[in-house]
């Protein structure tokens, strides 16, 4: 009796510490966290999906360069020349709803844009409609990855320069609160309200046009360098411009923000409490003012990372840079719908996934937070 | 009221401010003037316009003003005519239905560069009988150059350059550095030229107008562009169009994030996590790539890319700001003591949530207008500007595309940047001054 009573009341408890234990709590927030953020992902990229399509006046454009396209080759063509134009016509025909089924066309733009969710979702971005890579491929895939590596030389030399350079300017400007230099980046800082690409105009005008020293844009001369390190020199003489203009644009409020963000740590009660411990000024800033810091420096640092993958839109275009940035803008000048979700949808799961992580790496990096509350 | 002087003070102790403020004003003022000395629809018309409107133009014409930085003066171009009284027009009458006019103009040519074109037009009514005219050139040292004669029908151009026989009298490769040069040293003869035109009509009501135009290398205050517009005209229209895009957009985004994060902190519960929701939508849906797809697809028209830049930029980070500071206005007294009396949700939300914010709002409102004013400059840039509005970016743009740069025609590119460098960071120092006041985690550092 005494048993069979006490069974269920163990089981509960059991339960009850199981559900309030750290594993489970863990387990409910991934789960949520994960299902949520999916969501995200789906509902922006049916987004753009549809915004891609135009609500189908896309097809409707694309409908009309397939029969131009078609009627033009066979009006050419001299084997169809004998042909009556009855025939002509049923042939140019035959070759429109082939190619229209070629391009899936035949099937309803609802029902279409749902599988284009689907496969890109799992990240089968399939062929591109105009667009071709510079080694002949329409595969999106193959497309973007080509273009990957001008981006990234791009945008991680200026932006892990910017990011690194303006910390460290930052915390020695905030152990020298109000010197010369500070007051200089503070007045400088509004300088970046200026976007990259306009400084870009600048920078081609005095280094470019004025003074003829380096190239006008583009990523590498044409023809290019046949010896590898003649080519590397090449390629970083063209990385100068954009990279500079990139760097320049962000750096002063950069450098700004930081200092100001560590001014506000380092006015803490805490630190104060250290400085009249007497502690090593070394280490008051390092355990002090670095350590709580850390989640926003890695938050920026992971979504520096994740906007690598974007490019530079305006930069790219204005320094013909064959990068991600410019070619989505070719892409969306062409129509080419699968290259904009392509991108899109690598976007969306690297920022969905880094902003996964960071919760974590956010209790690893600071005591005070707890997942799941 | 107190509290705004005191907040006056404190900006007027950021000198960097107060000029961002000046220039603002300056701004303002120019864009009233632009609007009511060249309205609207005669911008658009003028803009819009070809060769109809501009042919009184040269096209890739710098400035006067290089001539101020430049060892050699250039050309300036004019245009004169009879119609508004710039060429004097003396009508004789003569025997049999003739008469005779005399037009005269003497100008200075005191530059060291050749025009690069002179061309006359004329207009004339008659019925049968078309009019006839001579034209002279009197070199500064007397001499009398006997250009052409023509007979000019109801319009009728001339072109210097282009009169072969006029090349052939003047034994010269090219006619125009011919007229202005010593005969005997081949050099170019600074001084008084008159041109003198005479036109005869063989009919009673028989009428003739002319016109005079020399296309030098330089033009007007701001120069022209390929298609011989004068850049007075973008460059003006382009403040009220800049203003208006990042006023609109910066305030419009700046008000609907407060509103919407009120809202959602004041109801919490589902609408609060549906907001935070669409906020992470949001910040997955590529914004540029969006813009341009918007531009490229449905309209490049300047209001739905400004709807557009307002709905993708409500649902930001700044919410999330916002709803930090309204959940703890939410759980003030004076919130409370309004709740007992009995006020409405949305009298809490406008009348009490929402006020509290202004002092908080009004800097990164000043602060995000730059960010709008280059966003237009930037998809006009790549050529998604409003087909129709004249703009600074429309101008940089026009530039780029006739390889301004690579050719050196620097002040079509500098003209326009130099404008909205000047409108982003008067609005960015200012901004940035406000932001110093106002926040409070700002305060000493």
């Amino acid at each position: 009796m005494s048993l069979t009573a006490q069974a269920p009341s163990e089981k509960i408890t059991f339960r009850k510490r199981f559900a309030n234990s750290g594993f489970a709590r863990m387990l409910r927030y991934v789960l949520v966290r994960v299902s949520t953020l999916f969501i995200t992902v789906v509902v922006g990229i049916y987004l753009t999906i549809l915004i891609a399509n135009m609500g189908g006046f896309v097809d409707q454009i694309i409908r009309g360069e397939i029969r131009d396209g078609i009627t033009q080759s066979i009006a050419a063509n001299p084997a169809y020349q004998q042909l009556d134009t009855d025939q002509r016509k049923t042939l140019i025909e035959e070759r429109i709803a082939l190619e229209e089924k070629r391009r899936g066309l035949d099937t309803p733009i609802a029902v279409r844009n749902f599988k284009f969710l689907t496969s890109a979702l799992q990240l089968d971005l399939g062929r591109a409609f105009n667009m071709t890579s510079d080694s002949g491929s329409k595969q999106v895939k193959l497309i973007l990855l080509e273009r990957l590596p001008a981006t990234l030389l791009l945008m991680g030399t200026s932006q892990l320069f910017l990011f690194f350079s303006s910390l460290f300017i930052a915390l020695n400007l905030s152990r020298h609160y109000g010197s010369f230099w500070d007051k200089v980046i503070i007045a400088l800082s509004p300088s970046s309200a200026v976007p990259p690409w306009f400084y870009g105009i600048f920078m081609i005008l005095i280094f470019a046009s004025g003074l003829k020293a380096l190239p006008f844009g583009g990523m590498v001369d044409s023809p290019p360098p046949a010896n590898t390190i003649d080519y590397a020199a090449n390629v970083m003489k063209h990385l100068v411009l954009p990279g500079f203009s990139l760097v320049i644009s962000s750096f002063f409020l950069s450098v700004y923000n930081y200092r100001t963000f560590f001014l506000i740590y380092s006015s803490e009660d805490y630190v104060d409490m250290a400085r009249a411990k007497g502690l090593h000024a070394k280490d008051i800033e390092r355990r002090y003012i670095l350590r709580p810091t850390l989640p926003n420096i890695i938050t920026n640092f992971s979504l520096l990372i994740i906007n690598l993958w974007t490019g530079a839109l305006f930069t790219e275009t204005v320094f013909l840079w064959p990068g991600l940035g410019r070619t989505a803008f070719q892409a969306i000048g062409l129509y080419d719908t699968p290259i904009i979700v392509g991108s899109a949808v690598i976007y969306a799961y690297l920022l969905a996934i880094t902003v996964f992580l960071l919760n974590f790496i956010y209790a690893l990096v600071d005591p005070r937070v707890k997942i799941g509350e | 009221m107190n509290s705004l002087k005191t907040s006056f003070q404190k900006l007027m102790m950021y000198p960097s401010a107060l000029v961002g403020l000046a220039a603002i004003l300056l701004l303002v003022i120019v864009s009233i003037y632009t609007m009511i000395a060249i309205p609207y629809p005669e911008a658009i018309r003028l803009w819009r316009g070809g060769e109809e409107v501009w042919y009184r133009n040269p096209k890739f014409a710098a400035p006067v003003w290089v001539n101020f930085f430049s060892s050699k003066k250039y050309s300036e171009s004019f245009a004169v005519g009879t119609a508004d009284g710039g060429i004097s027009k003396i009508a004789t009458p003569g025997k049999n239905d003739v008469t005779t006019y005399n037009m005269t103009y003497e100008f200075d040519f005191d530059y060291d560069v050749y025009p690069q074109d002179m061309i006359l037009y004329f207009d004339s009514t008659f019925k049968e009988k078309q009019p006839f005219v001579s034209v002279e050139l009197i070199t500064p040292d007397e001499r009398t150059i006997r250009i052409s004669n023509f007979a000019v029908g109801n319009s009728f151009t001339y072109r210097f350059s282009q009169d072969a026989k006029l090349r052939t009298k003047l034994r010269a490769e090219e006619v125009i550095p011919a007229l202005f040069s010593d005969p005997a040293t081949g050099n170019l003869m600074k001084g008084k030229y008159k041109l003198i035109v005479i036109g005869t009509t063989f009919e009673p009501d028989s009428t003739m107008d002319m016109e005079f135009v020399s296309h030098g290398q330089v033009y007007g205050l701001a120069g022209t562009d390929h298609a011989r517009r004068d850049l007075t005209l973008p460059l003006l229209w382009g403040a009220p169009v800049a203003l208006a895009f990042g006023l609109i957009a910066a305030i419009g985004t700046s008000l609907l994030t407060m509103i919407i994060a009120a809202v959602g902190t004041w109801y919490s519960g589902w609408v609060d996590e549906l907001i935070q929701r669409i906020t992470e939508v949001n910040l997955v849906l590529p914004f540029f790539a969006l813009l341009i797809m918007i531009g490229t697809f449905y309209s490049r028209s300047i209001w739905v890319i400004l709807s557009a830049t307002i709905l993708l930029s409500i649902f930001t980070g700044a919410i999330l700001g916002y709803r930090a500071v309204f959940l703890q206005v939410k759980e003030s007294m004076y919130v409370e003591a309004a709740k007992a009396y009995g006020a409405s949700n949305w009298r809490i939300i406008f009348m009490y949530l929402i006020p509290r914010m202004i002092p908080l709002l009004i800097p990164g409102l000043v602060q995000a207008v730059p960010a709008f004013v280059f966003l237009e400059a930037s998809l006009a840039v790549i050529g998604l500007g409003d087909p129709v509005l004249p703009t600074w970016g429309k101008i940089i743009q026009d530039a780029q595309a006739n390889g301004a740069l690579y050719k050196g025609y620097y002040y079509w590119v500098l003209e326009p940047a130099i404008l909205l460098m000047i409108t982003g960071l008067a609005f960015a120092v200012l901004g940035f001054a406000l932001d110093r006041i106002f926040n409070p985690r700002l305060r000493d550092v």
